[in-house]
């Protein structure tokens, strides 16, 4: 996944120091001074300390941390609305801090867009203009503007809209004209700031889906920033953790709540619901107990050498079931040679790797065996424990798994 | 005994050198007004012949036909039967009474001064918001302006164009104005940064945030600093008359010198109907032009 070409945003130490002098206090900042003293002994904000990241084509990467940590900051570093005391961005390989005005200018009208925390839409232009803001600004025709806007909007589901002004509508419908105006430039790179941060719980699961639904459409780069861990594990393909302006940890959301950094990670991760931010995939083993022969005499080769008294049978079609050591020895007795056939195993329903943990909490309680994970095409992937989900649920979700 | 009394008495700059200093100054203002004088005229000229053909055509045009058109406007700007009945009752009461002609050209000066303070008081105001140095440079000037007696620069603008209707318009001008400015500059500070990064965010250049976004964003902040400025320019209407600005105000003027009271009073309540009209017009007009802004606009 990590592939260095596919990198399309890169920051390289990034620092940024808010106050009167920020230069003379970076000296302090790199001499190891920290925030709160910076603040209190010297009248500087430390915002970013040393920043290092990429974030690579098509994918979604969240920026996490609590209030005053420093993401809004980070994220306006990306289109400059906040300029660096020191350090690189990188987009798409071009030094975004040697742009002049005007090319900054076409750098932020077709590179990126922006959805904002409150909104940020024009009070005083129609929902149908706000959406086709950043193509007026680019001096597209009205016609063609309008039409396309008209689109979008159809697109976020709020077609009959067009005319209305942003104080009639919602915050949930607000946010969406925010959504179909950050689209409708076509960039490539889509920044979020806490974009659902202001809606309540429901309009906010809906509008999360609403946004996996139009990635999986549009294939943006989106950088999501969000101060709520389930947000950051449900959209992101990639999380960032930053604390007081650190970079404290990034990775995949497995990583992050299975591999805390240091114990401010760790902390964070506590409270969530595991059983329902991971996927099966991230905590099954590799297939070991796989058997692939043709013959019963073969099969019984092979399962000899199994951990367990079973395993699961795979033939060109990918998986088909449950093999017991017991009926091969039958079946072993009465005909070697005889063809592996669905006489011979069991049918146990595979769970997809997809598949979030506690959506196959019930299957594991079924059965003794452990369970066959599949890939879409079938194909055997790996095979989930009960011990290694109570493992995994651990301490934080028993109550729940009971 | 000079020792001593200072503590008795403010030690005070000698007689003599005080009243150098007054003559060296008047005296160089007095050479300056001659020398340019006739130039900064000339410079005020197109001003001074939009002003009397502005009131020419308010004095010539049959008087049913300038209320006509002042009712049209009324009811447009501000479509309540209320106000513009009250408007026509208004006019037609001046008009009774006999001062329609002076009246006319109050309206002409009020108008022509309230188009220069926003012509020349917006500008200003956006610099100022574009930058702390200027808005720190122009709030002491505008300060002064607001507080210093209306007579104290009736006297320079006499001395460098003498009396009539250009100083008088110049004085109106400078007493009115500070509050479009101070209402623009506020207005463009206050819009709602999250808005105006949004503005920046899709690509606008300075112009296209300016006229696209902090402008019609500040103007309920704006619109009530023109409102201000009316206002203020009616109250200076009285004083300008003294400088030799003819209209409502020298009536009032003679009423004062003479004991006249209820002339007084009548020009008095004339200049207040006018006040009335520009206020709640320009209001009404202000918040059906901005009803979908709610307050949105600002933080
Ligand atoms: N313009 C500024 N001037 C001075 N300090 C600032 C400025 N902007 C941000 N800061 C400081 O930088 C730090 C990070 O602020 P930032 O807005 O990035 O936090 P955040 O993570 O987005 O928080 P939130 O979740 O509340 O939005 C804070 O300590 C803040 O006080
Ligand atoms: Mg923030």
């Amino acid at each position: 996944m990590l592939d260095q070409n596919n990198e399309l945003i890169a920051i390289r130490n990034l620092y940024k120091v808010f106050g009167r002098k920020p230069e003379q206090a970076m000296t302090k900042v790199k001499a190891g001074v920290g925030k709160d003293e910076l603040l209190a002994e010297h009248d500087h904000t430390l915002g970013l300390k040393d920043i290092n990241l990429t974030i690579n084509k098509g994918e979604i990467f969240v920026i996490m941390g609590l209030s005053g940590s420093g993401k809004s900051t980070l994220i306006r570093h990306f289109n400059r609305l906040i300029d660096p005391t020191e350090g690189q961005i990188l987009v798409d390989g071009v030094d975004v801090m040697s742009l002049g005005k005007k090319d900054l200018e076409q750098f932020r009208r077709h590179k990126m867009s922006m959805v904002f925390q409150r909104f940020g839409l024009m009070p005083h232009r129609s929902v149908i203009e706000n959406v086709s803001y950043g193509l007026a600004v680019q001096g597209v025709k009205k016609k063609e503007r309008l039409e396309k806007a008209a689109q979008w909007l159809e697109t976020v589901g709020l077609k009959g809209y067009e005319e209305q002004y942003p104080s009639q509508l919602s915050g949930g419908q607000q946010q969406r004209v925010g959504l179909a105006r950050a689209l409708c430039t076509d960039a490539e790179i889509l920044l979020m700031d806490e974009a659902f941060s202001a809606l309540d719980p429901l309009i906010r699961s809906e509008m999360q889906d609403q946004l996996i639904e139009l990635q999986d459409k549009l294939h943006k780069t989106i950088v999501f920033i969000t101060h709520d861990l389930d947000e950051a594990l449900r959209l992101g393909d990639r999380i960032a953790i930053l604390k007081d302006g650190e970079l404290v940890q990034v990775g995949k959301p497995e990583e992050i709540l299975l591999q805390p950094a240091t114990d401010y990670v760790e902390a964070f991760v506590k409270d969530v619901n595991r059983a329902r931010a991971l996927t099966v995939e991230t905590v099954m083993q590799p297939p070991v107990s796989r058997i692939t022969a043709t013959t019963i005499g073969e099969a019984l080769e092979q399962m000899k050498k199994l951990p367990e008294d079973y395993g699961y049978y795979v033939n060109d079609d990918g998986y088909q079931g449950v093999v017991l050591r017991e009926t091969l020895e039958k079946a072993f007795a009465e005909d070697a040679d005889a063809e592996v056939d669905a006489s011979v195993w069991e049918p146990l329903d595979a769970i997809s790797a997809d598949a979030v943990l506690e959506t196959v909490i019930p299957e594991t309680l079924e059965t003794e065996y452990h369970l066959p994970v599949v890939d879409e095409d079938g194909e055997l992937q790996g095979e989930l424990s009960r011990s290694a989900l109570v493992e995994v649920l651990g301490d934080t979700t028993t109550s729940e798994a009971a | 005994m000079a020792e001593k009394s200072w503590l008795q008495d403010f030690p005070q700059m000698e007689r003599g050198d005080l009243i150098a200093i007054r003559k060296t100054l008047d005296g160089a203002y007095r050479d300056f007004s001659r020398e340019f004088g006739d130039t900064i005229e000339a410079f005020f000229d197109p001003l001074l012949t939009f002003l009397v053909w502005f009131e020419q055509l308010l004095l010539q045009t049959p008087w049913w036909l300038v209320l006509a058109v002042i009712v049209g406007l009324v009811w447009l700007a501000s479509r309540s039967w209320k106000l513009t009945a009250g408007i026509t009752v208004a006019m037609l009461a001046i008009g009774y009474f006999g001062m329609w002609d002076n009246t006319m050209r109050t309206l002409s000066m009020i108008t022509v001064c309230t188009f220069m303070a926003i012509l020349l008081g917006i500008p200003i105001g956006i610099i100022m918001a574009r930058s702390n140095r200027a808005q720190s440079v122009i709030t002491p000037v505008l300060d002064v302006m607001q507080t210093m007696p209306a007579f104290v620069y009736l006297i320079p603008v006499v001395m460098l164009l003498g009396i009539g209707k250009v100083p008088g318009l110049i004085a109106v001008i400078i007493y009115a104005i500070p509050p479009v400015i101070r209402l623009t500059n506020l207005g463009i500070r206050l819009v709602d940064k999250e808005v105006l990064e949004a503005a920046t965010a899709y690509g606008a250049s300075s112009t296209q945030r300016l006229f696209g976004v902090q402008l019609p964003l500040a103007m309920p902040t704006i619109m009530a600093g023109i409102n201000q400025t009316i206002m203020m320019a009616l109250a200076m209407v009285v004083i300008a008359s003294m400088i030799g600005v003819k209209g409502l105000g020298q009536p009032v003027l003679k009423s004062i010198t003479n004991q006249y009271f209820t002339l007084g009073l009548l020009n008095g309540l004339a200049i207040v109907a006018l006040a009335i009209m520009f206020d709640r017009v320009s209001q009404a007009w202000a918040k059906r032009s901005q009803k979908h802004l709610g307050g949105a606009g600002h933080a």
